[in-house]
């Protein structure tokens, strides 16, 4: 009797265990992809890309930023998400034999330049000024969107700069210099105002480990081509165009890129070796610290590429026209108000007209003479 | 029966008010063009035009389905109330004396200028920021117009579309001529096209090629225009041009032959569907110029004559919605050539060879009635080696006169009589034909002023040389090779006693 009894029991409790383990089972895989999807923690890109350089022997510097808008574009990332900043022009430079091309390899192989760029800061206005503001996000009023930084808080953003530099400084234009502190200070504030989820900043230039030295906002992780004491060292002349045409760092990191698409799986630690001594003559420098991931479980396109998460779903959804607009709209075409007279065209040289007009300005002292008398 | 007419029904229902037979025609129309022009030096302009006109007054209405007229600036229209907006970017400078009159200038840099609408109450606020959000929009630095670069022109600059008043207070003009103008202002420009630059005249808009020309023009204009004859209602029209002019020599290794493939690096393959009208126009106005003809390929099936910029002239008329022009299996490569008739000139040129012989030039030309011939011939003379100096080198070159030998037409016939027995200054040249006379005619000779050496350098840069090495030489020689010791004076000597005692007695100090 108790036998027969603690069968069933058994039996039960047995297909209890089973429910609940596959339960869970199926709990973790849910959780487990829920995981994935939300793994680096970001929704959206985007891309601040400075070349600091006036001159055209300064080539190398510009060539080097339009070769990483090139990678970042050919990712994913659009324009509207980029912010490129080139102090000086030249693809169109008088000295440039082949006009509206900037090439990155000798013998011509590669126009970093393309067909359909889009600079949003150029000539005079890269200044420490606007880009500081463009980091922070106190742009003046009336700034049109494509040369604003509009990042929240789940953006993952990339700063890449190029230029000369020194221990603790970056030149700007020849004219005026930003500091490491500066630097560091701006990116607290974007933390503070939360305008990133994470930030990846590249630097090219003489000493350029000294730029991140200073950083103490959490999240960012940082790479330089430099050591302090060393110089960054440019890759090869063309005989054609006459100047350097790429930095060495930069060149190994575009030929890295090259190889990435958006669906790759490569991480940050590849990224770590990508230039070492023997083909750098400097010695590449990064810093992690402040990253709360660790860099092999960081994708290349976390930061270079824009991968969107696509949920597909079958449902469909049918649209109704809205009877209403299609009416308003019929009125307006009924209702085309037709002037009683006739328009016309202005005369273009009207002698007559200009010639016996009265100007009326602002200008105070033509009154203070019309009254003959002396005013202050 | 009963089926057919319940489906009649059904039909009439979905056709009616609120369904999908919308028959009403498009309000806006893009028709584009591109002239081609060849240009008196060997050159070649290339005209595009891009004109979108919308049948819509957009004050009054709250728009929000754009068609064929670009969002972007039709919300500027409604935004900052423009009457007009003229905007344009230019590299290089158009040559009128040698390329004739454009039909559009800009000036270098870039330019803008727009008439606001009377109900605008802060004019300059509204500038600035419409200067701002158009920096934005094509990627220049617009936003360095401010009150120090603009200006309000109280006499040109009426407007170029309809307009009630020209109160020039709605007026702003600004000229940036240090801006550059590059790809980056190319690519918005092209995306406020309908096509883009996927079908139609854009696919001809490649910024390696046309950044690589003398002069490149781009511009945007946005006018209110008639909408009909009787002009009673307004059309905006945004009309988009760029202007480029190939150059013979940097472009066309030196040949006049052009062809839109060596343009543009493209020929076009499809008329753009958008578009109404798409056409391109060849000027063959001077087909005949330096006895050289212009051939245009393929030939044109209408031509179209009109009086441009006050001179009658011809076009050569390509419509690319014909299909016989440009079809599925054939792209249209138009190409120009300049074909010569047989030469009956003759030039032979030697080249002069240093210190062996000089240059030699003889051309036979026809001159044409009526008019001034200029021949000019530009030389170099090399330095001499100073042995190879006349004594008075000061004086001069000469350059050896020209000859002119010709034959002129005689206005009387003369009658042919036997030419030894004439008198003798009229047995020269032996005439043979009687409706015309040799004659050879000289130049004055040149004598030309050249830099002349300081042929007295020679000696001083010897006798330099030479005090310059004997000191420092003649110095350390001595100082290397000789040595010094040094010597006791002698104390003995019977001459020296003598001399001595001589001396004593003298009283001057002894030897």
């Amino acid at each position: 009797m108790a036998a027969n009894s603690f069968r069933p029991r058994v039996l039960t409790a047995l297909a209890g265990l089973l429910a609940l383990s596959f339960g869970s089972l199926a709990d973790s895989r849910i959780e487990d992809q829920a995981e994935q999807f939300f793994r680096s923690g970001h929704t959206n890109n985007w891309a601040v890309l400075v070349c600091t350089s006036r001159f055209w022997f300064n080539y190398r510097h510009v060539a080097n930023t339009l070769s990483v808008y090139r990678s970042v574009k050919r990712l994913g990332i659009p324009d509207s998400h980029i912010v490129l900043m080139l102090a000086d022009d030249m693809a169109c430079n008088a000295r440039n034999p082949k006009p509206a091309t900037v090439f990155s390899h000798k013998n011509m192989e590669l126009n970093v330049y393309g067909d359909d760029v889009e600079v949003d800061y150029r000539s005079y206005e890269v200044t420490v000024e606007n880009f500081l503001r463009v980091l922070t996000g106190r742009v003046p009023p009336g700034t049109p969107r494509s040369k604003r930084l509009l990042s929240d808080d789940r953006s993952n953003i990339l700063i890449y700069m190029t230029g000369h530099g020194g221990n603790g400084f970056l030149k700007f234009q020849d004219s005026e210099e930003i500091t490491n502190i500066e630097l560091a200070d701006a990116f607290e504030q974007m933390w503070q105002k939360r305008r990133y989820n994470e930030l990846l900043f590249i630097i090219d230039t003489c000493q350029g480990a000294s730029m991140y030295e200073r950083f103490y906002s959490p999240n960012i992780m940082a790479l330089a081509s430099s050591q302090v004491g060393e110089d960054s060292l440019s890759h090869q002349p063309d005989p054609a165009i006459g100047v350097h045409l790429m930095d060495r760092y930069t060149f190994y990191v575009l030929e890295f890129l090259e190889e990435i698409n958006p669906a790759s799986q490569t991480n940050m630690n590849d990224l770590f070796q990508v230039c070492p001594k023997s083909l750098c003559v400097s010695t590449p420098g990064h810093r992690t610290d402040l990253f709360q991931r660790d860099p092999k479980n960081v994708l290349i396109t976390d930061f270079f590429g824009s991968v969107r998460k696509v949920e597909i779903t079958t449902e469909t959804i049918s649209l109704q026209p809205d009877l209403g607009i299609m009416e308003s709209s019929n009125k307006e075409d009924q209702i085309d108000e037709e002037r009683m007279e006739p328009l016309k065209y202005a005369e273009q040289l009207p002698v007559a007209q200009i010639i016996h007009q009265e100007i009326l300005t602002d200008l105070p002292y033509l009154n203070k003479v019309h009254g003959g008398q002396e005013v202050d | 029966m009963a089926v057919a007419v319940r489906l009649a029904l059904i039909v009439l229902l979905l056709l009616g008010p609120g369904g999908w037979g919308h028959t009403e025609p498009s309000r806006d129309s893009l028709r584009e063009e591109l002239v081609i022009t060849p240009l008196p030096s060997g050159d070649v302009a290339a005209t595009f035009q891009f004109r979108t006109r919308w049948d819509s007054e957009l004050q009054r209405e709250e728009v929000s389905h754009y068609r064929l007229f670009p969002k972007a600036l039709g919300q500027l229209i409604s935004k900052y109330s423009l009457q007009e907006l003229h905007l344009s970017f230019t590299q290089g400078f158009w040559r009128t004396r040698y390329w004739g009159p454009p039909f559009l200038q800009a000036p270098s840099g870039a330019e803008l200028w727009v008439w606001f609408q009377d109900t605008v109450t802060d004019v300059d606020k509204s500038w600035k920021e419409l200067s701002n959000v158009l920096s934005g929009i094509f990627c220049a630095s617009l936003n360095f117009i401010d009150s120090t670069n603009t200006v309000i022109p109280t006499a040109s600059f009426k407007p170029l579309g309809l307009a009630n008043g020209t109160d020039h207070y709605f007026l702003r003009y600004a000229v940036l001529p240090r801006e550059v103008v590059c790809t980056e202002n190319l690519t918005p420009w092209k995306k406020l096209l309908p096509c883009s630059s996927k079908a139609g005249l854009s696919v001809l808009l490649k910024a390696d090629r046309l950044f690589h020309t003398s002069y490149h023009s781009q511009a945007v204009h946005i006018r209110p225009v008639c909408r009909n004859a009787r002009c009673t209602s307004i059309s905006w029209e945004l009309r988009q041009t760029l202007s480029v002019v190939f150059d013979a020599f940097v472009t066309g290794q030196g040949k006049k032959d052009w062809s839109l493939f060596r343009m543009f690096s493209r020929t076009l393959t499809e008329p753009c569907p958008l578009a109404a009208e798409s056409r391109v126009y060849v000027d063959i106005t001077s087909s005949k110029q330096d006895n050289e003809t212009l051939e245009v390929n393929p030939p044109p099936l209408t031509t179209y004559q009109d009086v441009i910029l006050g001179t009658q002239k011809t076009y050569a008329v390509y419509d690319l919605l014909d299909t016989a022009v440009i079809n599925n299996s054939r792209n249209l490569n138009l190409q120009l050539k300049w074909k010569r008739p047989p030469e009956n000139g003759y030039i032979h040129y030697q080249p002069a060879q240093d210190r062996l012989q000089p240059h030699l030039l003889e051309m036979l030309i026809q001159l044409p009635a009526n008019s001034v011939t200029k021949v000019s011939i530009q030389f170099e003379r090399a330095l001499l080696k100073w042995t190879e100096y006349t004594p008075d080198p000061n004086h001069g070159f000469y350059v050896s006169p020209s000859v002119l030998s010709a034959l002129v037409p005689s206005i009387v016939a003369s009658k042919p009589v036997d030419w030894e027995e004439s008198p003798l200054f009229n047995s020269l040249f032996p005439g043979s034909d009687s409706s015309s006379y040799f004659v050879r005619l000289y130049t004055e000779p040149l004598l030309v002023n050249l830099p002349t050496p300081d042929f007295s350098m020679p000696y001083n840069v010897i006798c330099l040389t030479c005090t310059v090495v004997a000191v420092c030489y003649g110095s350390f020689y001595n100082l290397l090779t000789r040595t010094f010791h040094i010597e006791e004076p002698s104390k003995g000597g019977l001459a020296k006693r003598l001399a001595n005692l001589i001396r004593r007695a003298r009283g001057v100090p002894p030897l």
